[in-house]
Parts: C-alpha cells; sequence; structure tokens
C-alpha cells in the first residue's frame, strides 16, 4: 500500500513537473514564463521531500522559489516594457530545436530504459537524513565530508556579489 | 530537461534563456539526488552536489541578470538580434 501510494504521487508530480516545464518554454508572455518556473521548482522540492530528502526540498525551495525566482521578476520588471510579447522564432529554428530535443530525449530515455541499473540492497524506505548528520558532513574534513567545496562555495558566493555590483552598478 | 533545450534554441529574449537554463540545471539537480537515493542509498554524494549545484547556479542568476540589467541599460533591449556590439 505505502509503495503504491508513493508511485502515485510521484507520477503526479512527474506529470506536474513535465507539464509546467513544457509551459515554460511555450508560453508568449515572460511574466508568466517566470511563474511557471515557480511551479517547476516546486514539484521538484516536492520531489526531494518524497525521496525522504528533507533539507535539499527545504533549501530547493528557499533559495530558488524564494531567492531566484524573485530575482527573475524583478529583472523582467526592469528590462522588459508591458505587454512585451515574444516575437515568433523562424520555423526552421523552431524545427530544428524540437528534432534536437525530441532526438535527445528520446536517446536518454533508449540508454536509461535499456542500461541494467544494479539497484540498492537494503532500506527501500526513504529514510530521512538527520540535519545533525548532515551538518557534521558538511565542516568535516574527513573522507566523504566536505569542507572544501563549502569553503569554495563560500568564496564563490562572495565573489559573485561583488562581481554584480560592480556589473550592475551606475557610472 | 529537453524542454530546457528546446527553449534555449528557440528564444529569442535572453531571459527566456536564461530561464530555460535554470531548467536544465534543475534536471541535473533531480538526476544527482534520485540516483544517489536509489543506487546509493548509504552514500550522500549525490546528495551534497545537488545541494551545491542549487547555490552555484543561484549565484549564475544573480551574474547574468546583472549582466542583462547592464545590457539593458546601453541597449535598451535584451532581444538578442539587437546585441551586436561584441559579436566579433
Amino acid at each position: 500500500m505505502g509503495a503504491t501510494f508513493e508511485t502515485i504521487v510521484f507520477g503526479v508530480l512527474a506529470m506536474f513537473i513535465i507539464v509546467m516545464s513544457v509551459l515554460t518554454v511555450t508560453t508568449g508572455r515572460i511574466v508568466r514564463s517566470a511563474t511557471y518556473l515557480l511551479f517547476v521548482l516546486l514539484g521538484t522540492a516536492g520531489l526531494y521531500f518524497l525521496l525522504g530528502y528533507t533539507f535539499l526540498g527545504s533549501v530547493q525551495i528557499m533559495v530558488y522559489a524564494g531567492g531566484v525566482v524573485v530575482l527573475y521578476v524583478f529583472s523582467i520588471l526592469l528590462t522588459s516594457g508591458a505587454g512585451d510579447k515574444a516575437q515568433k522564432a523562424r520555423r526552421s529554428r523552431l524545427f530544428a530545436g524540437l528534432v534536437t530535443s525530441v532526438a535527445g530525449a528520446a536517446l536518454v530515455l533508449f540508454i536509461t530504459m535499456t542500461h541494467h541499473f544494479v539497484p540498492a540492497t537494503g532500506n527501500e524506505i526513504p529514510v530521512e537524513t538527520g540535519i545533525n548528520n548532515i551538518g557534521r558532513m558538511m565542516i568535516g574534513s574527513g573522507k566523504y565530508e566536505y569542507i572544501l567545496p563549502f569553503e569554495a562555495v563560500s568564496i564563490f558566493l562572495l565573489a559573485c556579489i561583488v562581481g554584480a555590483l560592480l556589473i550592475a552598478r551606475k557610472r | 530537461m529537453f524542454a530546457g533545450i528546446y527553449g534555449f534554441f528557440t528564444r529569442h529574449n535572453m531571459l527566456a534563456m536564461l530561464i530555460s537554463v535554470e531548467l536544465m540545471l534543475n534536471a541535473t539537480d533531480i538526476n544527482f539526488a534520485v540516483f544517489n537515493r536509489f543506487l546509493f542509498p548509504a552514500m550522500k554524494e549525490g546528495y551534497f552536489f545537488s545541494l551545491f549545484s542549487i547555490a552555484i547556479s543561484a549565484a549564475e542568476t544573480a551574474i547574468a541578470i546583472a549582466i542583462m540589467i547592464n545590457i539593458y541599460r546601453n541597449v535598451r533591449s535584451i532581444q538578442t538580434k539587437d546585441i551586436e556590439d561584441m559579436k566579433w
């Protein structure tokens, strides 16, 4: 019963994400596109929750749905006039994009379906990882611990803040 | 993910292209987490890769939007056909 319930929830979330991402790239107005992107990101957070990665899901909601989408909406309002519609792409270009993406999706689907994955033995039920454990792994320096990427990301974020301010400031 | 690739090829607006890139990054994050969960549930590599990838894509978005606002200030447009100054 539990497994089927999870399968149903996964199916609903996957269909939601697929439909919303297709709508994101096909809709004409860019504000709507950003809104559909928000729905895709929320669906992804739902997938993480379903997998038992609760912390990852909340980070996804906070950083993406909270920060990035607000940034997008602000920059859309700053850079495009009201009622600014995307003009039609040329037919050849649209066709090329469609063929490339469908062929790539078919290739990836074919490989995933035919490849025989070795499933993990042991716990199939999602176990929630404690935030305690994650924090220790994040700042530990041993094997399978991630102090170096953590510090690198912090330096990187600082560089990004300085760079963005430098690029976007008024002269 | 391939919706993102389609959008990247067919859009003329730089912001729409950036949204497509964001879709692709999101798909890779899902893949990291799901492969980690179902193939190696005892390990946490994919988990932390998704975590750092989320941070890096947020930073990348901030930089790209700063560049776009700067371009808009100079060119008054962010359609790709209008930006020809730094092409060659």
